[in-house]
């Protein structure tokens, strides 16, 4: 008895080599330097955003028309726009729309386009048929249009941006999700569990999308970027984000004027939306590797 | 022997079409096999690549619909019942499968391949309990149990055949469709697989259909060959018998199609086979086999020969055993 005892925790701690996603996380701050510095660097921001009320200067909207187009200075870190705000007080509130509608519309778009693709790649028939055609549909219409018509019958608000941009961001994950679930379902060891009588539910979950986890990583941190930027041709034809509020593509835009009267106004936000993309990126590097079971001894 | 043989599984008139998009043209995978697996035997299932091994191990433990025609396990016909009737009967008859490289999830631990058949049928009640009984299985099968944690990546092709020999088995089955599980390894590991599987069988009194095509694999293997062309069951024999004297032409042609690892065995004068296998698309009139061989008569170009019994062996030749002469 004691003998079996002392077996299972030996077996225990050797299958102590299979460790959760916490310490995956861990491991991939230990190898993959870059990875690491991205996350903090999102967290930074993210609290940056969060307490930007806090930490800005001044206000959101507030003017000082004599120091219009200002260099930076240490009264203004990184200068002042054409209307004399501070383009840092600007920066922080900013991140606080352009991070949502970076990350949140993205998440929404990838559950949805997951759920969506793997149902259509997996059960196929006249399911694969409807949702596909769906796809489809989305794909066609452009997305600023679409955009336009959620907001005519919606209203201008930040929300509206999300369903607008969650509404064309699911059809190419669905359909990505799609194609590698069709042959992810004809291989050898998706099979071989149908053989035993696994359920398709958790074939879909634990066979299918595990080994679909590189490409959406990489759909998502591209998706990222591509949201932050239609926010901003969003907002610039008066859709979405309005006027006195901040957003990162809104001083892009704004900051086109005076580009070679004051290049600082559209080098900011440009930055900063470079870094945040980049950090993804990086950040989803790591995280593609850590998930590998092919990277785990190197 | 002959009185204690129990019927574990068989087909009756069992055929499997697949669509191929196009209107009313259809492959005939299987057609009309009527076959018989005795409990504890091995039944091996050879034939050309193509001529519907595999679709037929499929279609008998129902991986596949059956387009038509029965199966019967252990009296029960599985054919007639629906998905949640046969779940019950499911962990009964296993897979092993080809490719020990494919048929492995790669994102999954060798405990959770292992576990997967346990945790579907929920045998085991705690993690720890399953832990012990996948280790149990791996120890079985003969991979170190410290293994546990690792991935298939990280193990070598006779190794991996193991772990899917040990998921196999996890559920006790009463049959196992090997479908030609030692193709794909290296000859010196090939033996040691084939060991085992002969191994298990002894210990869990396995009944095994042995898909394959490698004949020197099957001798050493089965208890019983059934010689599979186009679908349809050409000779079912005793091996002994079966490899001495080989009543069905396609046969004698599969036999000497064998190479000779010596040199002086080999001999000028032995028959191949020339031509190509008929579509399965469009299957010839008569016996299936008449477009290739050298001994068709009028009578084989327009009746199809049935399967007939001599002795304990089938035979479906109009000529059976007559070109001996």
């Amino acid at each position: 008895m004691d003998e079996s005892i002392r077996n299972q925790e030996s077996l225990q701690s050797q299958i102590g080599e299979k460790d959760g996603i916490g310490e995956k996380l861990l491991r991939m701050c230990r190898q993959n330097k870059l990875a690491a510095f991205s996350a903090v660097l999102i967290l930074v921001i993210i609290l940056m955003a969060i307490l930007a009320p806090v930490i800005a200067p001044y206000g959101e909207a507030e003017q000082d028309l004599l120091n219009r187009l200002q260099g930076p200075s240490a009264k203004h870190l990184l200068g002042t726009d054409e209307l004399g705000r501070d383009v840092f007080t600007r920066l922080l509130y900013g991140a606080r729309v352009s991070l949502t509608i970076g990350i949140l519309p993205s998440l929404i778009s990838l559950a949805v386009g997951v759920i969506a693709g793997l149902l259509a790649g997996y059960v196929g028939g006249a399911v694969d048929y409807i949702i596909m055609r769906l796809a489809d549909i989305m794909l066609s219409i452009p997305s600023l249009l679409l955009a336009m018509v959620v907001t005519y019958t919606m209203g201008t608000s930040t929300v509206t941006l999300f369903v607008a941009l969650s509404m064309t961001g699911w059809a190419s994950v669905a359909r990505v999700v799609r194609s590698q679930t069709l042959s992810l379902k004809e291989s050898e060891y998706v099979q071989a569990a149908q053989s035993i009588g696994v359920s398709k539910l958790v074939i879909m979950l634990r066979h299918i999308l595990p080994n679909c986890l590189p490409s959406l990583i990489v759909l998502f941190t591209l998706n990222i970027p591509s949201a932050i930027l239609s926010e901003s041709s969003l907002s610039f034809l008066g859709i979405g984000v309005q006027m006195p509020q901040a957003s990162w593509g809104l001083m892009v835009n704004q900051a086109k004027e005076f580009l070679f009267t004051a290049p600082w106004l559209c080098l900011s936000p440009c930055l900063a939306i470079m870094i945040v993309v980049l950090a993804f990126n990086f950040l989803g590097d790591g995280l593609r590797d850590v998930l590998d079971p092919y990277m785990k001894n190197q | 022997m002959n009185e204690e043989k129990q019927i574990l599984i068989e087909s009756r008139n069992l055929t499997k079409e697949f669509d191929t998009g196009k209107k009313g043209v259809k492959v005939h995978a299987v057609n009309d096999v009527t076959l018989q697996i005795y409990k504890g035997e091995t039944l091996a299932l050879v034939g050309e690549s193509g001529c519907g091994k595999s679709t037929l191990g499929r279609t008998l433990i129902r991986m596949l619909p059956a387009t038509a025609g029965q199966v019967y396990f252990q009296g029960q016909e599985i054919t007639a019942l629906t998905d949640k009737e046969f779940r019950p009967l499911r962990p009964k008859m296993q897979m092993v499968f080809q490719d020990p490289y494919a048929s492995l999830d790669p994102r999954m631990t060798v405990r959770d391949i292992v576990a997967e058949p346990l945790n579907t049928y929920k045998v085991c009640k705690t993690r720890q309990e399953t832990t012990q009984r996948v280790s149990e299985l791996l120890e079985a099968v003969g991979v170190p149990v410290e293994f546990l944690g690792r991935y298939p990546h990280q193990f070598s092709g006779g190794q991996r055949q193991r772990i899917g020999i040990a998921r196999a088995i996890a559920l006790r089955p009463e049959l196992i469709v090997c479908d030609e599980p030692v193709s794909a390894l290296d000859v010196s590991v090939q033996s040691q697989v084939l060991n085992l599987l002969k191994d298990l069988q002894k210990e869990y009194a396995l009944t095994y259909l042995f898909i394959g095509h490698d004949l020197s694999v099957i001798d050493f293997m089965a208890d019983r060959v059934c010689v599979l062309f186009l679908g349809q069951v050409c000779e079912l024999a005793p091996r002994k018998e079966l490899f001495e004297k080989p009543l069905h032409p396609y046969t004698s042609f599969l036999l000497d199609a064998i190479p000779h690892a010596d040199p002086h065995l080999r001999n000028s004068s032995r028959k191949l086979l020339t031509g190509e296998i008929p579509s399965p698309l469009a299957l010839p009139s008569g016996c299936s086999f008449h477009t290739r061989c050298p001994y068709a008569t009028e009578e084989c170009r327009t009746t199809k020969p049935e399967l007939k019994a001599y002795g304990d062996r089938q035979c479906a030749c109009h000529h059976a055993g007559d070109f001996h002469s």
